[in-house]
């Protein structure tokens, strides 16, 4: 781990921001299994849930090839130019 | 002696803890592995152990981490050999040299001490220890042994080892938010993501860089050099160091980037407005004064860019400054139409020793023999003049003032506007052909070719800029023949000597608003003694 030292005036967190959320779900939301055992299971509902309580949008699912690896730089893209949203899965 | 060392914990290489000093004396000798002298020492130590292990510990700390088993296995050795891989005690206890032996007493008093391999120093500490033990002397074959063996320098003296260590230990004066980068996480490309990049790759400010960097200065880490707009963001010596650091700078600039800091934080120059104007101005630093020698900064080729470190990484931490503590950046306060180069950096030294004139400082006030960092707000340039058919002093004075009228605009003149020109040595030497040409002599020289009856800068068809026509109408034609040079007055045109010995080509900066209205140059000098 590498320690750097904050160059501002420190008037805003360092974490990774947040990307600003929108007032409304619109448009498409992927779901993405992280192949975790029984993420299917939660995605599957979240995605009834999702298209019976947000009317007209699309829900596209996407799968890591395995939870123990960091998401391909591939997938990553195909996803960021498919989706306006993404639900990523965690299960057990 | 009166030296008395810090307290340890040390692990022995099966885990049990060691704390020293006291109750007793001891003997403690730090080793490590690849060291010649302190092989030839183990042996030594291990029957200094063998004879008085029991009353006394004989403890070896050891700098080699999995070389401190192989240091064991190799000579065999059953004294407690002490962790020291991390070289805190090392550093504590100030030592230089390996193997270093101290005999203490139960405070940490050292009765004696010696370094390296000297076999009269080891025989004595032998004798001595025997005495005030009350024991037999280790039986040691001494002839076996070498009269004299130098050690090896210390592994925490290791910059890798003692960069950190001085972090720690000094660690309280910095303020500044840490921030933990994860060991997956690119620290370059974090960096990027948070927005603290001018568009260029940084150097990561850890702390060990950032207290090196704040060596460079007698300043304390908290005191204040500046309020930094936009957002009157508190530039300290900390913060400063931070970005100096990611700029690439060397702890000497920290003087000259305290003075430019300083200058461009002030009023008169106006960095908001600097970093605002759609104009796109930047902040261009010149330095006067022995600094520049000392700190290796370029006056000659190449003196506007590039390759050299103190001239590129002084401007652009001054910008990374306005950014990061000030909160000027591009899209935000910075609302720059084109952006200029210059916004990375620009800042050169004056070829004051290639100048027949007092040099910019002198001329502003302050001794030669001041360090004087100087700012000024310009939105292009540097602009070629290319001269080299000239011969006559005022044929090339002729062409500089020529060069001056593509400020803002050719035909716009009377302008209020800073220019910063640069001449070279080639228009010096024939500027100086027939004797002495004074600035004083160069501006008038600049103001009388560049005259131009108004009736030139009316609004026409060609170009709308100008006098509005309406406005020009009722002035009449006697009012419109009278001429106006390029500049409203010779106090806008600022000259400086820079470049190298070879070449016909001066150059100029153009300025934005200069005065009140919006930046005026400032001169600040550089505290460096």
């Amino acid at each position: 781990m590498t320690i750097i030292l904050d160059p501002t005036d420190e008037r805003k967190p360092v974490a990774r921001q947040v990307s600003p959320r929108k007032a409304a779900i619109s448009g498409t939301v992927g779901l993405m299994d992280i192949r975790k055992p029984r993420g299917n299971v939660l995605l599957d509902e979240l995605e009834r849930q999702l298209m019976a309580t947000v009317p007209g949008i699309k829900v596209q699912r996407f799968a890591k090839p395995t939870f123990t690896k960091p998401c391909p730089d591939d997938l990553r893209r195909e996803i960021a130019g498919k989706v306006d949203y993404l639900i990523e899965a965690l299960a057990d | 002696m009166t030296d008395s060392k810090p307290a340890f914990s040390l692990k022995t290489l099966t885990g049990e803890t060691v704390s020293l000093p006291g109750p007793g004396p001891a003997l403690v000798v730090f080793v490590k592995e690849d060291c010649e002298t302190c092989n030839t020492a183990a042996p030594v130590v291990q029957a200094f152990h063998r004879a008085y292990g029991a009353a006394m510990p004989v403890v070896m700390p050891a700098q080699s981490g999995e070389g401190n088993h192989v240091l064991r296995d190799r000579h065999g050795l059953t004294l407690p050999i002490l962790d020291d891989s991390a070289c805190r005690t090392s550093f504590d206890w100030d030592i230089e040299i390996v193997p270093s032996v101290f005999w203490i007493d139960g405070n940490g008093g050292v009765l004696s001490h010696f370094e390296g391999f000297v076999r009269e120093e080891w025989q004595g500490l032998n004798g001595q220890i025997a005495a005030s033990l009350g024991l037999p002397a280790a039986q040691i074959d001494w002839d076996s042994l070498p009269p004299w063996r130098p050690g090896c320098g210390s592994q925490h003296l290791y910059p890798e080892y003692f960069d950190k260590l001085t972090a720690e230990r000094d660690g309280g004066q910095l303020k500044a938010r840490r921030i933990e980068i994860a060991v997956a996480d690119d620290v370059s490309e974090f960096m990027f993501d948070q927005g603290f990049s001018d568009g260029l790759p940084l150097v990561p400010p850890t702390p060990e860089r950032v207290l090196r960097m704040m060596q460079g200065t007698r300043r304390a880490p908290q005191d204040l050099v500046a309020i930094v707009p936009p957002n009157m963001g508190e530039a300290t010596v900390e913060k400063v160091a931070i970005n100096a650091v990611m700029a690439g700078c060397k702890p000497e600039y920290m003087p000259v980037i305290i003075a430019a800091l300083e200058a461009v934080c002030t009023d008169a120059f106006n960095v908001h407005g600097v970093t605002a104007t759609t104009m796109g101005a930047a902040p261009v630093i010149v330095v006067n004064g022995p600094i520049r020698e000392r700190i290796g900064m370029n006056k000659g080729l190449a003196a506007l860019g590039s390759g050299n470190r103190a001239n590129a990484t002084i401007g652009r931490a001054i910008r990374l400054i306005v950014g990061n503590v000030g909160g000027g950046k591009p899209g935000g306060v910075e609302r720059s139409t084109l952006g200029n180069p210059m916004k990375y950096t620009m800042c050169f030294a004056e070829n004051e020793e290639r100048s027949p004139w007092p040099p910019l400082h002198v001329e502003r006030g302050f001794r030669k023999e001041d360090s004087v960092v100087t700012v000024f707000a310009m939105t292009g340039g540097p602009v070629h003049i290319v001269d080299q058919e000239s011969r006559a002093p005022d044929q090339v004075a002729g062409s500089i003032g020529l060069g001056l009228e593509g400020v803002f605009l050719p035909k716009l003149h009377n302008l209020p506007v800073d220019t910063l020109l640069v001449v070279c040595p080639e228009h010096i030497d024939t500027l100086m052909s027939d004797g002495p040409y004074s600035k004083e002599r160069l501006r008038a020289r600049i103001q009388a070719v560049t005259q131009r009856p108004l009736r030139e800068m009316v609004a026409d068809p060609v170009s709308g800029a100008g006098i509005p026509a309406a406005i020009a109408e009722k002035m009449g034609a006697e009012r419109l023949a009278a001429l106006a040079p390029k500049f409203a007055g010779e106090q806008y045109i600022h000259i400086v000597v820079a470049g190298s010995d070879a070449g016909k080509f001066s150059s100029a900066f153009h300025g934005w608003a200069t005065g009140e209205i919006g930046s005026q140059s400032v001169s600040r000098r550089v505290d460096s003694d």
